[in-house]
């Protein structure tokens, strides 16, 4: 079979799985509601408790998990492809940091307890700026290096001001609700959130995905891509620009998920020749399809207890991240 | 025709200059060896000349300032061979050769029937066509540089700038590049190679350009070129040139006292 077929079928089996993923997401929850009846409810317009339900909780929660996933992976799959680096990941420019930030302030100051939308609107606000910060910091010609260290500095400075909110939490509850928070959940959203992150993700994602050729090109090396033709500058604004906007608005809605943009990448690579521009779709796809499983998951495992879904993601992903460095500690230096 | 045309040309890194004011024409045809001591700044000159490191002067390719030129135009009057021979995925040997077609295609168009055919005769003239499918960072340093220069080949352009391209081959390797590097001259491109072994360089270039300190200091025909005096005032060494029946023979022999 050739290098393309086999592309081809890797992305028919995934968007396959990502559809019976998203179906399943629709299922699963507390309320014991047959597989027929609820996806007629899905598209009916009487206001029954099952429409309820699956109109109000559950496809907010399957559409979330299906837009993060697929930004987690496609925002990793750019960045480990613009920085020559396998072990990028969608946090590495700052933006979940700044994002979560964003959020705890809102939470911190009552913000998002007067105005609904305030925590999401905060975190986004968060992410934005630290993209600022990180494009100024690194300069229209600054090069991959300087944004990795740009970001370890913004993502330090964000991480210092949330502990130092929670350190001045007026009480314990603000504080707990501030730890949940960051741990990372889909629970309970709706389609307010969706249609908040939803433009943002789409903007980042048309950056993101017009990156294909650039980063094939970019295999060859700095100099050698600029010399065919391969305009740096561009490649570096989209780059940032589109993680920021689609991590950003993902971190607003659910907190920050980690794992999933760094081990996704990483795991489909060989799948697809290595080819970063294939990577592209096939990690967006790869990446819903691990979070729509991971959000499932949380539900089967613990339901009642809440358990958080960056706990699911963080508890599978960390021991693959071990494994990861192990695998390749002989090509990092 | 006149394929790259720099004039006055001053550069710095840094803030220290690098180049002081160089000018030269190459024309199509010609086989052009870079030659100087560490740091004189040949890989600075050919960086500059693709745009890479900012530059005051006037740098013209096929005609055109290079400066008003979009870069997708420029890289199809121009390949560039960088030293640093990187791959940074193991993606096969094909697909970087095809990345060579880059500035001939539309932004999301697919490769071609014509694509395909440069792409085909790339690797066959570059003898890497028997292991295409095989990942390009399990190769050996010398097919690693058939596989690169494969990859500018594919990119079809008149004007090849090539920043040592033999270091680190075998003299097998090193006398088939130089080779193919003429053939290309010969069927009216243009190559521009940075170079230190003397010996090929007298051996195979057409002509030589002596760079020393930013500046040239000598322009012309290999047996111009290199004299026992300019070796000895621009590299400090003492060397034995000759004659054989393959051409000039350049061998340096000794640090000059």
């Amino acid at each position: 079979m050739s290098e393309t077929a086999r592309y081809r079928l890797l992305l028919i089996v995934l968007g396959a799985a990502t559809f019976i993923l998203f179906l399943l997401s629709l299922t699963v929850g507390p309320a014991a509601l047959a597989f027929t009846d609820s996806i007629a409810a899905l598209f009916s317009s009487k206001a029954g408790a099952i429409a309820l339900i699956m109109q109000e909780i559950r496809l907010p929660r399957a559409i979330l998990g299906l837009m993060i996933g697929a930004t987690l992976g496609l925002s990793g799959a750019a960045l480990q492809g613009y920085l020559r680096n396998p072990l990028a990941e969608p946090g590495l420019i700052g933006v979940s940091a700044t994002a979560s930030l964003g959020a705890v302030i809102a939470i911190y100051t009552g913000f998002s307890a007067v105005f609904p939308l305030g925590l999401p609107l905060a975190a986004l606000a968060g992410a934005m700026l630290a993209v600022l910060v990180v494009q100024a910091m690194a300069g229209m010609k600054g090069g991959a290096l300087t944004i990795i260290l740009a970001g370890v500095a913004v993502s330090s400075f964000a991480g210092a001001m949330t502990s130092l909110a929670l350190n001045l939490s007026p009480n314990p509850f603000a504080a707990l609700e501030i730890m949940f928070w960051m741990l990372g959940s889909l629970t309970d959203r709706s389609m307010t959130h969706v249609w908040l992150a939803a433009p943002f993700m789409v903007v980042g994602w048309v950056m993101l995905a017009s990156l294909g050729r650039p980063l094939d090109t970019l295999t060859l090396g700095n100099d050698a891509a600029a010399s065919m033709g391969v305009d740096m500058r561009r490649v570096q604004f989209l780059a940032v620009f589109g993680t920021a906007a689609s991590v950003g608005a993902a971190t607003a809605v659910a907190g920050a998920i980690g794992f999933v943009g760094l081990v996704v990448p990483h795991i489909l690579r060989p799948l697809v020749g290595s080819r970063p521009s294939r990577l592209l779709p096939a990690s967006a796809l790869g990446g819903a399809c691990v979070l729509l499983a991971a959000d499932i998951l949380v539900r089967i495992i613990a339901p009642g207890k809440d358990l958080k879904l960056g706990v699911l993601t963080a508890i599978v992903g960390a021991p693959f991240f071990l494994w990861l460095v192990y695998r390749t500690r002989r090509n990092l230096l | 025709m006149t394929l790259l045309a720099i004039d006055q040309l001053h550069t710095s890194l840094g803030g220290k200059p690098v180049l002081h004011g160089l000018s030269l024409a190459v024309q199509e045809g010609e086989f052009v060896g870079l030659i100087g001591p560490n740091g004189a700044g040949k890989s600075t000159l050919l960086r500059a000349a693709l745009g890479l490191i900012p530059s005051t002067g006037k740098i013209a390719i096929a005609g055109k300032d290079a400066a008003a030129m979009p870069a997708k135009e420029r890289a199809r009057h121009l390949a560039y061979l960088p030293q640093e021979r990187e791959i940074g995925w193991p993606v096969s040997v094909e697909m970087l050769v095809s990345l060579g077609r880059a500035p001939h295609r539309p932004a999301f168009a697919g490769l071609d029937a014509a694509d395909t055919a440069k792409i085909e005769e790339a690797m066959r003239r570059m003898e890497v066509d028997a292991f295409r499918h095989r990942p390009a960072t399990d190769l050996s340093g010398g097919e690693k540089a058939r596989v690169l220069i494969a990859r500018a080949l594919a990119q079809d352009a008149p004007l090849l700038l090539a920043d040592e391209p033999t270091a680190g081959l075998d003299p097998s390797h090193q006398i088939t590049l130089m080779r193919l590097f003429a053939q290309l001259a010969a069927e009216g491109r243009d190559v521009v190679a940075s170079l230190h072994d003397l010996g090929l360089a007298a051996r195979w270039c057409t002509r030589l350009i002596l760079i020393d300190k930013g500046r040239i200091v000598a322009d012309g025909a290999p047996r111009e070129v290199l004299t026992a005096a300019r070796l000895r005032s621009v590299y400090g060494v003492e060397a034995y040139l000759g004659e054989t029946q393959g051409g000039m023979l350049v061998m340096p022999l000794d640090v000059a006292s």
